[in-house]
């Protein structure tokens, strides 16, 4: 009778807590919804191709950093993809053993580098290099803007791409390769034709999850975009993502209707955040269904 | 086929060159950074630096021991908060097999560890800091419970799931209760595995300055009360690297070298754990 009972109170109190992750994913969503709502009820629908963010007059929209957002990161994604494929295949197929060890350990400590020191780095490093290469291209030399972010930004979402692509790269069936290495193909040729085939989808999941991780960013591309809020002009112009106009300006939002539209941007990053993470869920879902097929 | 051999060679030598120069150009940056770190961290580091406070713009000298102390109380608490928490929902996920409620609670989890870390500071500004009607230490180590927890849920587990059936059964046919035998039989199993993901996630919170620049806020002075602004390492090396002042460049790299030196030592401290559990 006794033990029974103190069952039942366990298991109440760890279902209780995982109610209250629950409940703090669902309560995180409905919030941004409420703490937004002066905004929503201002703007409407407009607030997402508006281009106005005007403090002064009280007028918002969120084009620009939805913009400066998908810009820097598909720039980032475009940088660092054969990076990770090559460190990837490098990883599993090409090091030897004890530089497998190494290299592994180096690109698991280029992600657990803090965000404000990449962007400490950017910042005394990254941005005078940048100016020096505008100065050369005829660009206006801010140094600051959309690419040193970007270039910030593919260093920082590389071991994530890497750590997936390695995975996958790795569950290839020996039998396949081997096979292959048997017909007589070289190296290159396993790799081109059994072993990137094989894992395509995966590696597809693996930048897909990176992408996530570039969208959210906050800290490194608050230090070195230029925090301009004004549409993406070039490659190299100054300008501000979502998350990084979150950060510079929640603290100085003066009015209800301002603070609340930066809530929203931040729903509105939420809400993308979210839809990439379920498609690379998605994917690697797939992915498995297809390898039990397989074996 | 003879004929072709040669270039077939050749293409297969090119792309074994490629692919080790697009694996090497990345430890480039590392190396800059971890280099730029020690040499320009190093000459500001001294005892002064650790055991004073900030002086204001103008004055040399001064250190960071409220940043020092206030990300270590800030963890601790973000941990406190976290650790039995996430350790508790993970049992439930890993022992108790209702219907639906785990598997929403799974991808609340994996959505929460999704959710970039400036939007989990906004939330914790309106739970925290809008009833307080001010910044605090305990808003800002809420944001960081927030994103430790997802990952010691999914971690507890994932280490219990794979805790043989034999231990439970053998413990459950010794007539233990049910909770006495997760808590005496399975968890300690599995300990190993849990505290490698609390270092991680430590790890992981130490250097997050996203979700405290309107929580914990900062603080130029020595707090120790949680309902009080706090600094925190990220937060000043963040605040100083922007400054106009070189003095304060210079101390946001000793601090930055001191934040990659806290967090690298968890990471080493996590990963010499879960080689533990390898060699089992």
């Amino acid at each position: 009778m006794e033990t029974s009972k103190a069952d039942k109170v366990f298991e109440h109190l760890t279902r209780a807590l995982g109610l209250l992750v629950l409940a703090t994913a669902l309560g995180g969503f409905v919030t941004l919804c409420i703490l937004s709502w002066p905004s929503i009820k201002a703007f409407g629908l407009s607030f997402l191709w508006s281009r106005d963010w005007d403090p002064v007059a009280n007028k918002f929209g969120a084009l620009p950093f939805v913009v400066g957002t998908l810009a820097t990161s598909f720039l980032a994604l475009l940088m660092a993809t054969p990076f990770s494929l090559g460190t990837g295949l490098f990883l599993t197929e090409y090091a030897p053993k004890k530089l497998k060890e190494v290299m592994g350990f180096m690109v698991e400590l280029l992600a657990a580098i803090p965000s404000v020191i990449y962007g400490l780095w950017g910042i005394f490093f990254l941005v005078p290099l940048v100016r020096r290469l505008e100065m050369a291209l005829n660009v206006p030399p801010y140094g600051v803007g959309a690419f040193t972010a970007s270039l910030i930004l593919a260093i920082m979402i590389l071991p994530y791409a890497t750590s997936v692509i390695r995975e996958v790269i790795s569950m290839v069936p020996r039998d396949l390769k081997e096979g292959a290495y048997a017909l007589g193909a070289t190296r290159w040729e396993v790799m081109r034709f059994v072993v990137l085939p094989y894992a395509r989808s995966g590696i597809f999941a693996g930048i897909v999850l990176a992408l996530g991780r570039a969208l959210g960013e906050t800290m490194a591309v608050t230090m070195v975009i230029g925090n301009r809020n004004e549409i993406l002009k070039g490659l190299f112009a100054p300008t501000n993502t979502m998350a990084s106009v979150i950060a510079n300006e929640f603290t100085e939002a003066t009015s209800r209707v301002y603070l609340a539209s930066l809530v929203e941007i931040g729903l509105i990053l939420f809400v993308i955040t979210l839809l990439v993470n379920i498609a690379a869920r998605v994917i690697t879902e797939r992915l498995k269904v297809n390898q039990e097929g397989f074996s | 086929m003879n004929k072709n051999l040669p270039r077939r060679l050749g293409k297969d030598r090119a792309a074994t060159l490629v692919v080790f120069l697009l694996a090497i150009i990345p430890m480039v940056p590392l190396f800059l950074i971890l280099l730029q770190l020690v040499m320009k961290g190093a000459t500001s580091l001294n005892l002064q630096f650790l055991t004073s406070l900030p002086r204001p713009p103008g004055e040399t000298g001064g250190g960071v021991l409220n940043a020092i102390a206030g990300s270590v109380i800030l963890v601790t608490l973000a941990s406190v908060m976290a650790v039995p928490t996430g350790i508790l929902a993970g049992i439930y996920l890993a022992e108790y097999r209702d219907k639906i409620l785990p598997h929403a609670i799974r991808v609340a989890a994996d959505l929460l560890q999704g959710t970039p870390s400036i939007v989990i500071g906004i939330l914790a500004y309106a739970w925290v800091v809008r009833p307080m009607h001010h910044f605090s230490a305990l808003a800002g180590s809420g944001a960081l419970a927030i994103i430790m927890l997802p990952v010691i849920v999914r971690t507890t587990e994932e280490v219990l799931v794979l805790v043989p059936k034999d231990l439970r059964e053998a413990a459950l046919a010794l007539g233990v209760p049910r909770w006495r035998m997760i808590l005496k039989v399975v968890l300690p199993t599995g300990m190993v595995g849990v505290t490698t993901g609390v270092l991680l996630s430590m790890a992981r919170v130490a250097g997050e300055t996203a979700p405290l620049l309107f929580t914990a806020f900062g603080n130029p002075f020595l707090s120790w009360k949680p309902t009080e602004p706090i600094d925190a390492m990220p937060l000043v090396i963040f605040n100083y690297a922007t400054s106009p002042y070189p003095h304060w460049w210079r101390q946001a790299w000793s601090a930055s070298l001191l934040l990659i030196a806290m967090v690298v030592l968890l990471n080493i401290a996590a990963r010499l754990m879960a080689r533990k559990i390898g060699g089992r």
